[in-house]
């Protein structure tokens, strides 16, 4: 049995025969690591990294997200990522030949896209683009929505976890890095998706989860 | 420290009007994630203070001239329902709780990372349902288990107690009575860890030996406090951990 990861609270000392503190730490004194989150404590090769439980997606340069569209302007959209601030995709940065004016027959308010982070400045201010492979609008399909901290354990090492609901439930699913997850299938499959992710979502901090997670699919689907 | 009268709080035993000796916290109890729909939340009932806290964001910053382009602002809003107190009092926000509303946003800015969101803001409301002295730093000590179970980056916990002067003897943590007829009140709120002090009133007079007593049995009685903040937060992780881990 692996052990139950350590559980960790703001302000806490970080164990510094651990490793390297990297995310979700501080620095508290001379030679000292503090939490700076409610989280668990992972370590990875020589890094520490405290997780958080919940919290808001903070966008990275790169990360591939999903995002609603709140507003049209004249060649820009205004987008929402489930960040603390919204994002702008411009219409240059779109696979289609728009023209100002007229880009709302492209993407209207509601609409959800697939875009990569480009660039974000010191003000966290952001650009999203669709100009790479596999970025697109989604098209139908339902969205749900988890803590963005718990997106890397939705996906599973080299992409276990989501590759099994996927072929249990026969559904596509699109993970973005900020917490938004769109399924496309038949109405029941996507049911039983939703709640293997949600399922997911709530005992993210525990050992052993992918084969937990196998059975209450296979319990799911009547099997 | 309202009117002086010649109520006894200390009786010859040295026990207080609700049997506590000096030293003695009332009893505490924190629950988080009592709400859904908020991004953070807690229950605290601490005596006979039951207070509701939600944490909302961090959100962009409205009125966009509120926004601060180098750290978010955190807007708590303490606020006591009508039926808190026993009379009724008049709902909507007051000299009181304006001032109350301030220095718990300060304090609170103090431990939370503002800095990691600019034009943010981090809405705390502070919803007092019943009151029995205390509930601003009841407030506070929930708040602070609000936010780090709503993921915001935190320096440190932070952690509200009192101390006050009755019968002219310095006591720990006044009780509703022990507030009304003592002749002083300390309310303080500290980071956990550093033991920053990052509130601190005064109602009443105290002199220099007797508030350094205060305010060392407060910082005695923070780490109870705090012990009981971690656990409720803890908690129910821990459990479903040890549930699920054990195979």
């Amino acid at each position: 049995m692996a052990e139950t990861k350590q559980i960790v609270m703001p302000g806490d000392l970080l164990d510094p025969s651990l490793g390297k503190p990297r995310n979700g730490a501080y620095k508290c004194g001379e030679n000292q690591f503090c939490s700076s989150f409610f989280g668990i404590v992972q370590v990875s090769d020589q890094f520490v990294d405290v997780v958080p439980f919940s919290g808001p997606y903070y966008p990275r340069r790169g990360d591939k997200v999903i995002g609603k569209v709140i507003e049209v302007g004249p060649s820009m959209w205004v987008v929402d990522i489930n960040s603390p601030y919204s994002t702008l995709l411009h219409m240059n940065d779109t696979p289609w030949r728009t023209q100002s004016g007229d880009i709302k027959k492209y993407l209207g308010p509601g609409d959800y896209v697939y875009a990569k982070v480009m660039s974000l400045n010191e003000i966290k201010e952001s650009w999203i683009t669709l100009k790479d492979v596999g970025l697109r609008k989604l098209e139908g399909g339902h969205i749900t929505s988890i803590p963005a901290p718990k997106v890397p354990r939705i996906i599973g090492k080299g992409g276990s976890m989501v590759n099994m609901i996927k072929d249990a439930t026969e559904t596509r699913i699109v993970v973005g890095q900020n917490g938004l997850i769109w399924i496309d299938g038949t109405p029941e499959n996507v049911m039983i998706a939703i709640k293997a992710i949600k399922m997911v979502e709530k005992e993210a901090h525990t050992t052993g989860l992918t084969d937990r997670i196998q059975s209450y699919l296979k319990e799911l689907k009547g099997e | 420290m309202g009117t002086a009268s010649d109520i006894k709080l200390i009786d010859e035993n040295g026990l207080r009007i609700d049997g506590r000796s000096p030293t003695e916290l009332r009893p505490i109890k924190i629950e988080t994630d009592v709400l859904d729909r908020a991004d953070g939340s807690a229950y605290i009932e601490w005596g006979g203070n039951k207070i509701l806290v939600a944490v909302y964001g961090p959100r962009e910053a409205y009125p966009k001239h509120t926004q601060d382009i180098e750290k978010a602002i955190i807007k708590a809003r303490y606020n006591m329902a009508a039926f808190s107190v026993d009379e009724r009092k008049r709902p909507g926000p007051d000299r009181r709780s304006v001032e109350i509303s301030k220095v718990i946003s300060e304090a609170l800015s103090n431990a939370v990372m503002v800095e990691q969101f600019p034009r943010a803001q981090i809405d705390v409301f502070i919803e007092v349902l019943q009151a029995d002295a205390g509930t601003r730093i009841a407030g506070l000590t929930a708040a602070s288990v609000a936010l780090a179970s709503a993921g915001i980056p935190m320096r440190d916990l932070v952690v509200g107690c009192t101390a006050g002067k009755i019968d002219g003897q310095i006591v720990l943590d006044l009780g509703k009575e022990e507030d009304n007829f003592g002749q002083a009140d300390l309310p303080m709120g500290i980071l956990a860890r550093s033991g920053k002090v990052v509130l601190m009133q005064m109602d009443g007079d105290l002199s220099i030996e007797e508030f350094d007593k205060a305010t060392e049995m407060i910082l005695d009685a923070i780490k109870r406090v705090n012990d009981i903040q971690r656990e409720a937060l803890a908690g129910k992780f821990v459990a479903l951990a040890l549930e699920r881990g054990g195979e």
